[in-house]
């Protein structure tokens, strides 16, 4: 009946490992469904080819921390500011036409901070240029032949031939002379809009501008890039104006915070910190690191082999399936791995090889005392459980620890080594010993040179 | 095989004495190499696709196009050559990667520059202090609690404190080779230095909560007529695990040094001479301390 049991979660666990060996490597499974589909006619569909996110150091790229001089904003406004220089700098970087480019703003005492990591980019100092440009809101006015232009886009749209034109040309008012944006609702239709307001300097400026405008666009542009452009209904004075134009609720509140960001002086200056890797580099490192993780999974196997013998056997192949269970986590949540994650996966490849090693000891001790296979390998279980659980949790508690430290080398670290610890525990205590008690009774069992 | 552990306590303790204490020698004498992690400035790092210059040569060079007499040029691995400066700005920055850009024995794509200013320098380092502080009580705590149960002829605290000496003593025997490293090869004390010696923490702790385990056990199932007998007895069933253990750990340890390529050196090799440590004090020194400490109180009640 137990031995049912246990045969019964041990097929469970491999071909649950199966799976994960799958997912975490599909190109073959995804060869074979073409090789099937080629032979029967059959169209079966691939398997979704997701890949490990990879850190800089792995894949090369840029990693820049600015310090923001928030001295001339009310400290009300902060959260606002950073994230209106958030947005823009986020605008700016994908100009560049990279992939997945991060930007965040972290807070240290009374530092703000802005952290941008832009993966795989080879010319990093194309993205410090990009950022260093403080943002830049202008209004615009539409030019004399706009109609005329207008056409002209739309033809060259259609036909692929001409260039296309800009129907609008600057105005001297900028973000310079906004005050500021906020969130408005239409008391009539309660449609979302922006207001804004213009400093005196601007008021006036805004009132000509109106005045010479009635009845044509105006168009709003941040970054050079095109954001709204309203319809002036008649001359504005007092430097009040509202941008309406459809929004929902969270877009007017993005415009907004932008508009702010755009007037707003907020220097960032040139990187605090700064990290910039190569893309051979990265690459050297991740084959490297694979390598060493490799050669040093293949030395544990041989000693464990030549060790422990048939148990031996069995945790390398619980330890096989705790690999690929880890990779396959990585792979899901997604865990960007680095070096040091890296590093932290082999270490706690090593912890899980100890729980291991402490049941096969107890388990031989038990053995030696006379003790039936089945009993002592139960007993084993028990006694080194206390050690297995005290060892992982210190290990936990410290790689919690470390996570405060907080710099993204440790935090890469200590993330894959408390992964790794949880699933240890689990490999050790699930995996092996369902693999151990399929096999203490029947033929194996009897032989004991294969298991002291 | 029955090895009576406790008889040779005074071998083990001077062994290690003497080896924390050359320890403390080397980093009250040769302080440690801190790197721009923990104290700012910037390094570029370039590979070269066949022969380098020599470190002289590119130094001399390097300094008249920069106009910066404080750096230094380094090689590591076989093609590898870093150039150490305080933190710089961007137009020195842009000059010299300018400057190996235009090298054709530079493989481009490998290049690499880190810069840190002296604040975020100085934030590592408070962040780094509060880790190991935190480290150190959350371990006392545990052990004091875990062996709450067993308080005679040991208080369970005593485990804690045994267990932090054992720790102290296998994470100061890699600092004071890295301050040598650091004086004589150059290698410097950085982020991943720190994590390999908090990685330490880990290991030391564990093998030697798995000796106490067993004294634990065997205090409770009554093996061994005196302390002395029971922590022999434990540290004669507990070694072969203790050993196993360590060397799979540094299977994998061992493969990271020498394939793993050279960002990890370092990192590994501060792990490796940790877990030797770690692995030779929970033997020889957390036990026999318990054991000694047991000695001497029964000797002031005497």
């Amino acid at each position: 009946m137990v031995k049912k049991y246990f045969k019964f979660v041990s097929i469970g666990i491999i071909i649950f490992g199966l799976l994960s060996a799958v997912f975490v490597e599909p190109r073959f499974f995804n060869q074979g469904v073409d090789y099937i589909n080629g032979k029967f006619n059959w169209s079966l569909s691939h398997l979704w080819e997701r890949p490990f996110q990879l850190g800089l150091d792995l894949q090369g790229g840029a990693e820049l921390l600015y310090e923001a001089d928030l001295s001339k904003t009310e400290p009300e406004n902060y959260t606002q500011a950073m994230q209106g220089l958030r947005d823009v700098i986020e605008r700016r970087i994908n100009v560049l036409g990279v992939r997945e480019p991060e930007v965040e703003t972290t807070q240290v005492g009374s530092h703000y901070r802005l952290k941008v990591r832009i993966p795989g980019i080879t010319d990093p100092q194309q993205a410090i240029d990009e950022i260093g440009r403080t943002p830049y809101l202008e209004f615009q006015e539409s030019k004399s032949n706009f109609e005329e232009i207008q056409q002209q886009n739309q033809q060259a749209i259609q036909t692929g031939e001409g260039e296309i034109q800009s129907p609008f040309q600057s105005t001297e008012l900028t973000g310079r002379f906004l005050e500021k944006a906020v969130v408005d609702f239409d008391p009539n239709t309660y449609e979302a809009m922006v207001a804004i307001q213009f400093n005196e300097e601007g008021a006036k400026i805004f009132e000509e501008l109106t005045d010479r405008n009635t009845g044509k666009v105006l168009a709003i542009f941040i970054d050079n890039e095109l954001l709204s452009a309203p319809v002036v209904r008649n001359k504005i004075s007092g430097g009040r104006a509202q941008i309406t134009g459809n929004f929902t609720p969270d877009e007017a509140k993005y415009l907004a915070r932008n508009l702010n960001a755009g007037a707003l002086p907020v220097p960032i200056g040139e990187p605090i910190s700064q990290v910039t890797i190569g893309p051979t580099l990265g690459m050297i490192s991740l084959q490297k690191s694979l390598q060493a993780g490799m050669i040093g999974f293949l030395a544990i196997i041989i000693f464990l082999l030549i060790v422990y013998r048939l148990p031996g056997l069995l945790a390398s192949a619980a330890l096989l399936i705790y690999g690929v269970l880890i990779l396959a986590t990585f792979k899901l949540i997604p865990i960007t791995l680095t070096l040091s994650g890296i590093g932290g996966f082999i270490l706690s490849l090593g912890m899980a090889v100890d729980a291991n090693v402490l049941i096969f000891s107890r388990l031989r001790e038990e053995l030696k005392l006379g003790k039936e296979l089945p009993q002592a390998i139960e007993e084993g279980f028990n006694r080194a459980w206390p050690s297995i659980r005290d060892g992982n949790l210190t290990t936990l508690l410290i790689g919690l620890i470390l996570f405060g430290v907080g710099t993204s080398f440790v935090q890469g670290f200590a993330t894959t080594l408390c992964i790794g610890i949880l699933f240890s525990m689990f490999s050790a205590i699930f995996i092996t010993r369902s693999f151990l008690m399929v096999f203490s009774r029947g033929r194996l069992s009897r032989i004991k040179r294969f298991w002291i | 095989m029955h090895f009576p552990f406790v008889k040779y306590s005074k071998i083990y303790f001077i062994f290690s004495g003497l080896l924390v204490l050359a320890s403390i020698l080397a980093i009250v004498f040769y302080g440690l190499n801190w790197g721009i992690d923990f104290v700012g400035g910037s390094v570029l790092k370039i590979t070269y696709i066949e022969e380098r210059p020599s470190t002289q040569e590119l130094s001399e060079n390097l300094s008249s196009l920069l106009g910066l007499e404080n750096l230094s040029v380094r090689f590591s691995g076989d093609r590898e050559v870093s150039v150490k400066m305080p933190e710089v700005s961007q137009e020195i920055k842009d000059k010299l990667s300018d400057y190996f850009y235009n090298i054709p024995e530079v493989e481009k794509e490998t290049m690499s520059f880190e810069s840190v200013s002296p604040i975020i320098g100085g934030e590592s380092k408070a962040k780094a202090q509060r880790a190991i502080i935190l480290s150190i009580i959350a371990i006392v705590l545990y052990v004091a609690f875990v062996f709450r149960k067993v308080s005679n002829p040991i208080k369970s605290w005593q485990y804690g404190i045994a267990t932090v000496i054992a720790l102290i003593h296998d994470v100061l025997i890699p600092v004071g080779m890295l301050a040598v490293l650091g004086h004589f090869a150059g290698v410097e004390f950085s982020i991943p230095i720190l994590t390999a010696l908090l990685t330490i923490f880990g290991y030391s702790v564990n093998d030697t909560v798995v000796v106490f385990d067993r004294i634990r056990e065997n205090l409770i199932r009554g093996t061994g007529t005196t302390f002395n007998e029971t922590v022999n007895q434990s540290l004669n069933e507990t070694m072969v695990r203790s050993i196993n253990t360590s060397f799979t750990t540094l299977f994998v340890l061992l493969a990271i040094f020498f394939f793993g390529g050279a960002s990890l050196n370092y990192f590994s090799l501060a792990l490796i001479i940790g877990v030797i440590a770690g692995t030779y004090s929970s033997i020889f020194l957390a036990s026999t301390l318990l054991a000694q400490w047991l000695i001497l109180r029964q000797g002031w009640r005497a």
